[in-house]
C-alpha cells in the first residue's frame, strides 16, 4: 500500500485553515448515532473523549489503570510550550514551527509542525479556562520561562507539575462528560486485540484486570492514545505499567509502526543506583537554565566535588557549545554526557553520572529564589538519593524518557487502518527524530482537543453511522479466541525465568546497542540476541495463577512478549537508517564527533509493515519535503 | 538489611483475608519501599507463589496509584508517598506491618489493592469548570494575582492516593474532596458554579459512605502533598453558603 499522508496543498500558514473547510461535518442530531472508542486516557485520550462527548458522540474509555487521573502524563514536569508571545521576545506560530522542525533534525512533517504551533495557543486559553493554576507574575498574567534548546520564552508551567495540572484539567473536562452519559468509563480494562473487519477498524478485545473477563466493544472509530513504548528499555523515566500492546496489536492488523528507532534519551536523569532499580527517574530540564553541567578535568578524580577546584573542572558543553551552553538539546546533552564518562570521568559510586551544580546559580539569585523555581525537584533528588542539593551538586545521567516513532498516521492522524487513529505519544507525526522539551503535553492536547474533533467527524460523515458491527460478529469472537489462546499458553509455561529477569535482559540489550550511540555491527549482534530472548520467553518463561484473577504477573508478560517483538523491529530501522540525525546516532556516520545527517538518502519516514509472524517487516517511505525550514547541519555551537 | 514483613493476604474482594509473615533478606537502603516489595515478589514467583498485589506507577510521587499503610501509617514513617519512601528509614531486624487502605468505601480487591472509583464519582458530580473545547477566551484575560493562583495551585497539587481517608478514624473524605472544591472557588473560572459544585461533590461525598469530618487532623498530617486543613474550613464555608442559597432541588 503506498502512503498517502494526506498533507493539503496552499501556503503552511493556511493549511489547516482551508483543509478543516473542506473536511465533511456530521449532523449534529446524528452525532448521537456514532460510538467512539478512546484507549487510554492521558492528555490525548482524556481531552479527546471529552471533547468528542461535548460534540455528541457516544464515547467509550478504557484505562487499565484504577483511575484515568493515573496516566503517565501526570508525571511531565516542565511545563507545556505555546506560541503566545507573551513575552514580546519574537516569538510566533512560525518560530515555534520552525524551531520544531529544526529541532527534530529535519524528520518530521512540516504541515503537521505548523498545524501544531497554530493550536497551541488555543491549548493555553482552554487549559486556563478549565481552571489550571499555571504559574503568574504579581501583576495577574501568565509567567513563562525558556526551556532546553529555545531562544525565546513560550513555556507556561505549574511549578514542576505541569503534566499532572493539565491533565487533572483534561480528566475533569472528561468527568463532567461521564456525569452527563456521553462519556462511558472503563477502568482496569486493558485493550488486548484489534478488531479489523472489511478493512476497518471495528472495535477491541478486552481484559476485566479484576476478573480475567475478555470482552469486546464495537465503535465507528478507535482512537489509541496509548503513549509511548519506552518501558521497551525495562529502565526508562516511564511509569511502571506504560507499554506498547495496543499499538504493537494494531500494527499486526495492518497499522503501519513509524520511525520505532526514533527514541529520546533524557539528560537530567538520577543515576541508577543498583540491580534492584525499577525505575528512573527524571529531573526537569528546566533545571538547565541554572544548573552547570560539569565533570573533572582529570579521569579518576575521585575527590568530593566541593574539594575540585574551579581549574580542574570541566564544564564541557559551555566549552564545546558557547551559543547555547547547558541549554543545548536533549540528544546532545546526552550524548555529551556518555563521551565524558566513556572518557573516565564520571562521577558518583558507578561513574555513570555528570554534576549539575547549582552554586552559582545560588549566589547570584539567592537560596530562595532557586527554592521558588524548584522546590519540588530538589526535594525529589533529596528523597530519592538523601543527599542536599543545595549544598552538593546534583549527579545526573541521561535515561530513555519519550518515544518519538509510533503509529505512522496521515493528516488526520488516521493510521494505515481505515477509522483506527493514534494519538499523542502513541503517532509519530511531529517531533522528528527529536522532541523539543515541553513540546509531549502540547502534542498531546493538540491532537486530543484540536484535531481530531475535526477529523474523525470526516470519516464518519463518510462511511455513514449504519457502517458498524455488532461485538457478536465472528470478527470478534475471533479476536477474543486468539487473546484466551495466548493467555493460556503463558500460563502454561511454568519455566524458569521471571518476566522481569527477560524484560531486564531485553532491556539491556536494547540500552547498549539501540540506545545512544548505534552502529551496522552492533545492531547485528543486538538482533540476534533479542530473537534468543524472545524463544527464551515463549518456551521457559514463568507466569503463575490463573485468568480469573487479578494476576499482576500475567498482565506484565503480556505487556513483555510485545515488547521483544517491538525490540527487534526497533533494531532493524536502526540498522536501516545508516545516517546520524537526532536521537539517533549512528556511529558510522559522524564528522568530528558531531552527528552526520544524511539528507540525500535518509530524508524519509521509515514506516514499517507486518508481513506475517517471524518474517521481516516490509519498510515503505514516506519521503519528506521542508518548503520552508531548510534543512541544514544543526549547530549549537 | 533484613526485614520480617507482615502482609495482608486477601484473594478477592469475596474472601477473608489474614496477615501472612514472609522473610526478606540483604535488602539495600538505596532501594525504595516498592523494590522491596519487588524482590519479596520475585521470590515468591521463583517458589511459584502468588506475588503480593499492589497498586503502582509512576513510582515518582505524582500519580497517586500507591497506597499501603505501613507500621500503622499511611504511606509509612515519612511524610511522603510509598514509592518516594526509602528502606534508609528502616533498621534490620525491624518487623514491618503492611496492610491496604481500610475504608468501607474503598473495598479490597486483592491483597494491597483497594478501589478508589467513589474518588473518581466525588470529581464527577462537580469538580470541574463546565467550558466546552474550543469556547474558551484568551488566557491573559483571566487575570489572577499571583498569591491566588498559588493557594489554588496548593489546593489542586492533591494526587488523590486517599492517605487522608485511610488516616481518619471516621473515613472522611474531607480532605480530598475540599482539595477540589477550594481550588475552583479560589479562581473567578469556577465562581459561576461555584455553589452547585460545593453541594454536588459533598452529596456524593454521602452518598458513597465516607464518614463525617471532626476536625482531628490526622488527614492533613499524612498527605503526601501537604494538602492543609484551611481547605476543609473553606469547603464548609462553600456548603454552608451554597445551602442558604441552594439552586438545588
Amino acid at each position: 500500500m503506498a502512503l498517502d499522508s494526506k498533507i493539503p496543498d496552499g501556503p503552511i500558514a493556511d493549511k489547516w485553515t482551508k483543509y478543516k473547510f473542506g473536511l465533511k461535518l456530521v449532523n449534529p442530531s446524528n452525532k448521537r448515532k456514532y460510538d467512539i472508542i478512546v484507549v487510554g486516557t492521558g492528555l490525548a485520550g482524556a481531552a479527546a473523549a471529552a471533547s468528542l462527548a461535548e460534540l455528541g458522540y457516544n464515547v467509550k474509555a478504557f484505562t487499565y489503570h484504577d483511575s484515568p487521573r493515573r496516566a503517565h502524563s501526570i508525571a511531565a514536569q516542565g511545563g507545556i510550550n505555546a506560541a503566545k508571545n507573551y513575552q514580546n521576545d519574537g516569538d510566533s506560530v512560525y518560530r515555534l514551527f520552525y524551531d520544531t522542525v529544526k529541532g527534530g533534525d529535519y524528520r518530521a512533517r512540516e504541515a503537521n509542525v505548523h498545524r501544531l504551533a497554530e493550536v497551541s495557543v488555543n491549548i493555553i486559553d482552554q487549559c486556563v479556562a478549565q481552571g489550571v493554576p499555571f504559574a503568574r507574575e504579581y501583576g495577574g498574567l501568565l509567567s513563562n520561562r525558556s526551556f532546553g534548546g529555545t531562544q525565546v520564552s513560550r513555556t507556561f508551567y505549574a511549578r514542576g507539575q505541569t503534566g499532572q495540572q493539565l491533565l487533572l484539567g483534561a480528566y475533569s473536562a472528561m468527568s463532567r462528560q461521564v456525569a452527563a452519559g456521553k462519556v462511558k468509563l472503563y477502568t482496569r480494562t486493558e485493550m488486548l486485540d484489534l478488531v479489523v473487519e472489511d478493512g476497518k477498524a471495528r472495535g477491541i478485545v478486552t481484559r476485566n484486570l479484576i476478573t480475567g473477563k475478555i470482552e469486546s466493544h464495537s465503535g465507528h472509530a478507535v482512537l489509541l492514545c496509548t503513549g509511548g513504548y519506552g518501558n521497551v528499555f525495562y529502565l526508562s523515566t516511564n511509569a511502571m505499567a506504560c507499554n506498547v500492546t495496543a499499538a504493537w496489536r494494531a500494527h499486526k492488523k495492518g497499522a503501519y509502526f513509524a520511525n520505532p528507532c526514533f527514541t529520546q534519551i533524557h539528560p537530567t536523569c538520577i543515576p541508577v543506583s543498583g540491580e534492584y532499580q525499577s525505575k528512573l527517574t527524571l529531573m526537569s530540564e528546566s533545571l538547565r537554565n541554572d544548573g552547570r553541567i560539569w565533570v573533572p578535568l582529570k579521569a579518576g578524580d575521585s575527590r568530593p566535588p566541593a574539594d575540585i577546584p574551579e581549574d580542574e573542572r570541566d564544564y564541557f558543553l559551555e566549552r564545546k557549545y558557547p551559543s547555547f551552553g547547558n541549554l543545548v538539546p536533549r540528544d546532545v546533552a546526552s550524548r555529551n554526557a556518555k563521551y565524558v564518562c566513556d572518557e573516565g570521568r564520571g562521577v558518583g559510586s558507578s561513574k555513570l553520572a555528570v554534576y549539575m551544580d547549582f552554586a552559582d546559580a545560588i549566589k547570584r539569585d539567592s537560596q530562595k529564589t532557586i527554592e521558588a523555581r524548584y522546590g519540588n525537584l530538589f526535594e525529589m533528588y533529596e528523597k530519592i538519593t538523601g543527599e542536599d542539593p543545595y549544598t552538593s551538586p546534583m549527579r545526573i545521567y541521561p535515561a530513555v524518557h519519550y518515544t518519538m516513532g509510533g503509529l505512522w498516521v496521515d493528516y488526520n492522524l488516521m493510521t494505515t487502518v481505515k477509522g483506527l487513529y493514534a494519538l499523542g505519544e502513541a503517532n509519530f507525526s511531529d517531533h522528528g527524530a527529536n522532541r523539543l522539551g515541553a513540546s509531549a503535553l502540547m502534542q498531546g492536547l493538540a491532537d486530543g482537543y484540536f484535531v481530531i474533533p475535526y477529523t474523525l467527524g470526516d470519516y464518519l460523515a463518510t462511511i455513514g453511522h449504519q457502517d458498524k458491527i455488532s461485538p457478536e460478529h465472528a470478527a470478534f469472537k475471533e479476536s477474543e479466541a486468539i487473546v484466551t489462546e495466548r493467555i493460556n499458553k503463558l500460563l502454561s509455561i511454568n519455566g524458569k525465568f521471571t518476566v522481569d529477569e527477560i524484560h531486564r535482559k531485553l532491556g539491556l540489550v536494547i540500552w547498549d546497542y539501540c540506545g545512544m550511540s548505534r552502529s551496522a555491527e552492533g545492531l547485528t549482534k543486538a538482533k540476534k540476541m533479542v530473537q534468543e530472548l524472545k524463544h527464551q520467553f515463549w518456551t521457559d518463561v514463568k507466569v503463575v495463577g490463573t485468568n480469573e484473577e487479578l494476576n499482576i504477573t500475567l498482565e506484565k508478560a503480556l505487556r513483555v512478549a510485545d515488547f521483544i517483538e517491538l525490540g527487534e523491529l526497533m533494531i532493524d530501522d536502526a540498522l536501516n537508517r545508516n545516517e546520524s540525525c537526532g536521537g539517533h546516532f549512528r556511529e558510522e556516520s559522524e564528522v568530528d564527533g558531531e552527528a552526520k545527517r544524511d539528507d540525500e538518502n535518509y530524508s524519509y519516514v521509515a514506516a514499517w509493515e507486518y508481513t506475517g509472524e517471524n518474517q521481516p517487516e516490509s519498510l515503505h517511505k514516506e519521503q519528506l519535503t521542508f518548503e520552508y525550514a531548510k534543512p541544514s547541519q544543526r549547530s549549537y555551537k | 538489611m533484613n526485614l520480617n514483613l507482615h502482609i495482608w493476604r486477601q484473594k478477592n474482594k469475596d474472601t477473608k483475608g489474614k496477615m501472612v509473615s514472609y522473610q526478606v533478606n540483604d535488602i539495600n537502603e538505596e532501594m525504595s519501599f516498592l523494590e522491596m516489595l519487588d524482590v519479596l515478589n520475585e521470590d515468591l514467583l521463583r517458589k511459584g507463589d502468588d506475588p503480593v498485589a499492589f497498586d503502582h506507577d509512576c513510582r515518582e510521587g505524582i500519580c497517586g496509584a500507591c497506597s499501603m499503610v505501613i507500621n500503622g501509617r499511611p504511606h509509612g514513617p515519612t511524610r511522603t508517598t510509598t514509592c518516594q519512601l526509602h528502606m534508609r528509614y528502616f533498621n534490620s531486624g525491624d518487623n514491618v506491618y503492611i496492610e491496604p487502605w481500610r475504608a468501607g468505601s474503598f473495598p479490597v480487591l486483592k491483597d494491597l489493592t483497594v478501589d478508589r472509583s467513589a474518588f473518581d464519582r466525588i470529581i464527577q458530580a462537580g469538580g470541574f469548570v463546565s467550558v466546552n473545547t474550543g469556547s474558551a477566551p484568551d488566557a491573559n484575560e483571566i487575570p489572577i494575582g499571583k498569591e491566588i493562583a498559588d493557594e489554588a495551585f496548593n489546593s489542586a497539587t492533591c494526587i488523590g492516593c486517599g492517605a487522608c481517608v485511610a488516616a481518619c478514624k471516621n473515613a472522611s473524605a474531607s480532605l480530598f474532596v475540599s482539595a477540589k472544591i477550594s481550588q475552583l472557588a479560589m479562581l473567578p473560572q469556577g465562581a459561576a458554579e461555584r455553589k452547585r459544585r460545593a453541594e454536588s461533590m459533598i452529596a456524593q461525598m454521602d452518598a458513597e459512605g465516607f464518614g463525617a469530618c471532626t476536625n482531628t487532623g490526622a488527614c492533613a498530617a499524612e498527605c503526601p502533598k501537604s494538602i492543609d486543613l484551611t481547605n476543609i474550613a473553606q469547603m464548609n464555608r462553600e456548603f454552608i453558603g451554597a445551602k442558604l442559597t441552594s439552586e438545588l432541588v
